[in-house]
């Protein structure tokens, strides 16, 4: 009953490099930890696409509320919505509410979204901040909806360079300056050793008093001789 | 197909139809070639300058590797005070910048002011990340607003990084790396525009998806300005001699009149503000 149709357009075809349409994956560096009043956050800030580096100064830690921040790994597209999401709930839960959102339901809500369509997304995110309840908290929510609280944490593909160093350097008494020490080194040991990590190391401070952002840029990163 | 689609098919009023979608996949099984999306290959760019942003883009859109059209607009108006460049699938480009300038339109209207670039970025970012890639448009977004200007580049799965300066297409990479060797912040007009100029030449000579001319657009608080073209990179060699034949070089073998009848053709209009009574 059904005619064949002739397709005019050619079948043969200039293959674009796949990394055109390939999803903005970012390979990353994601670390946290907490010190007596507060916590610091950092990360690289590579966002590649197959192998072509999309953009080398992203800021993959985004702003949810004034007091809680988070750090963003797996897919850029799928993390930015999350972040968007989740910052707007909590915005409307502050405005109900009549104060700030706690660490802990800004992570919670995280982690419903990330659990209920964990088939469809691809993000591995540290929800870290303070508020006045329970002081400095991060949250650790890797692919797949889990969310766990720790004291030092990290995500990405480049973090699996450092457990090592995480685990043995770390001091639950830092104060705030050797607390961005121990990150900066941390994500610089990473960045050396991971191809899709790279660029600059963006850290954050978040205590009672507010945050405080920073930059370490190449020449500031830790080397290894 | 039942008789009932086929006499009076209803189109969806909202979102996209998938009606078609078994017919495809049942015509791909039988060994059907699939069509190719005309894409547009393309190098397209945005920098800041001083006093606001350029964008630049190619003019080549090619269909496999035939060039389908040799001089189309690849930077698309979205707002008096933002225009967007798109790569990939020339359809997805066109018809995404199209849908979030009439909406910008309706916002500004609705608001009372001129809409912030983010509010355009959030809409085409939004409604692409919906769709989860398979609308294959890659954007470059600038303008001026009261916040100053900016430029951003929008991936086809809806992430969005903001940047001094940012290339998308096929030839990206040869564009970036002009823009990464001799960018400067807070460049002048001329400066700028020579430097977006050779990115987008980068792109035509090295890579095979771009080609043709270099359109720019620059805009600054004061209004955009298109330069369609602003340079054409590959001027058309002249042709040395008239190559015409003479009359008579083929031969007139027979010949016959035949007179036809011109009818005379006349419009007349229909008064359609009323509404006719029962068909």
């Amino acid at each position: 009953m059904m005619e064949t149709v002739q397709q005019v357009t050619p079948s043969y075809a200039a293959p674009l490099p796949e990394w055109l349409s390939a999803e903005h994956d970012m390979g990353t560096t994601l670390v946290a930890a907490e010190f007596p009043g507060g916590v610091v956050i950092g990360a690289d800030s590579r966002t590649s696409t197959g192998t072509y580096v999309a953009n080398r100064v992203s800021n993959k830690i985004t702003r949810i509320t004034d007091s809680v921040y988070c750090c963003r790994s797996g897919s850029a597209a799928d993390t930015q919505a999350l972040a968007d999401i989740v910052s707007y709930r909590m915005a409307m839960h502050e405005i109900e509410m009549g104060r700030p959102a706690a660490v802990r339901t800004v992570a919670n809500t995280f982690r419903e979204m990330c659990y209920q369509y964990r088939d469809d997304l691809m993000a591995g995110i540290l929800c870290a901040g303070y508020d006045r309840t329970h002081g400095g908290q991060i949250y650790s929510l890797p692919i797949g909806g889990m969310m766990v609280r720790q004291k030092v944490a990290s995500g990405g593909s480049g973090s699996t360079y450092i457990y090592g160093y995480l685990d043995s350097n770390y001091k639950p008494d830092f104060t705030a300056e050797q607390c961005v020490d121990f990150i900066r080194k941390g994500v610089s040991l990473a960045i050396h050793r991971d191809g899709s990590s790279g660029g600059v190391c963006r850290v954050a401070i978040i205590t009672a008093n507010g945050v405080e952002r920073r930059t370490f840029t190449g020449d500031q990163l830790f080397v290894p001789q | 197909m039942s008789a009932a689609t086929a006499l009076a098919p209803q189109p969806s009023t909202t979102g996209f139809s998938f009606d078609n979608c078994q017919r495809n996949a049942a015509l791909e099984s039988s060994g059907m070639a699939v069509p190719k999306a005309v894409k547009t290959g393309t190098t397209i760019c945005g920098i800041v300058f001083k006093d606001g942003v350029i964008l630049g883009a190619d003019t080549r859109a090619t269909d496999g590797s035939t060039v389908a059209s040799l001089n189309c607009q690849k930077i698309h108006y979205l707002a008096p005070n933002m225009y967007c460049c798109g790569a990939g699938t020339a359809a997805d480009t066109e018809q995404t910048t199209k849908l979030i300038s009439s909406n910008l339109e309706l916002h500004s209207l609705n608001t009372g002011r001129q809409a912030p670039l983010s509010t355009a970025l959030k809409m085409l970012a939004q409604m692409l990340f919906k769709y989860q890639g398979h609308i294959s448009a890659a954007l470059v977004l600038g303008g001026v607003d009261r916040l100053g200007p900016h430029i951003y580049s929008v991936h086809p799965h809806g992430s969005v990084d903001r940047l001094p300066y940012v290339t998308m297409g096929s030839g990206s990479l040869a564009a970036m790396a002009v823009f990464e060797s001799r960018y400067r912040p807070n460049m002048e007009l001329e400066e700028g525009k020579k430097l977006v100029r050779d990115a987008i030449a980068a792109g035509i000579f090295n890579d095979l998806g771009s080609g043709t001319n270099v359109d720019l657009c620059v805009i600054t608080k004061d209004g955009a300005q298109m330069l369609r073209p602003y340079d054409v990179a590959n001027v058309k060699g002249a042709r040395q001699e008239r190559y015409r034949f003479k009359r008579g070089t083929t031969a007139v073998l027979k010949t016959r009149l035949r007179k036809f009848d011109v009818q005379e053709e006349e419009v007349v209009s229909m008064d359609t503000s009323e509404a006719s009574g029962s068909a």
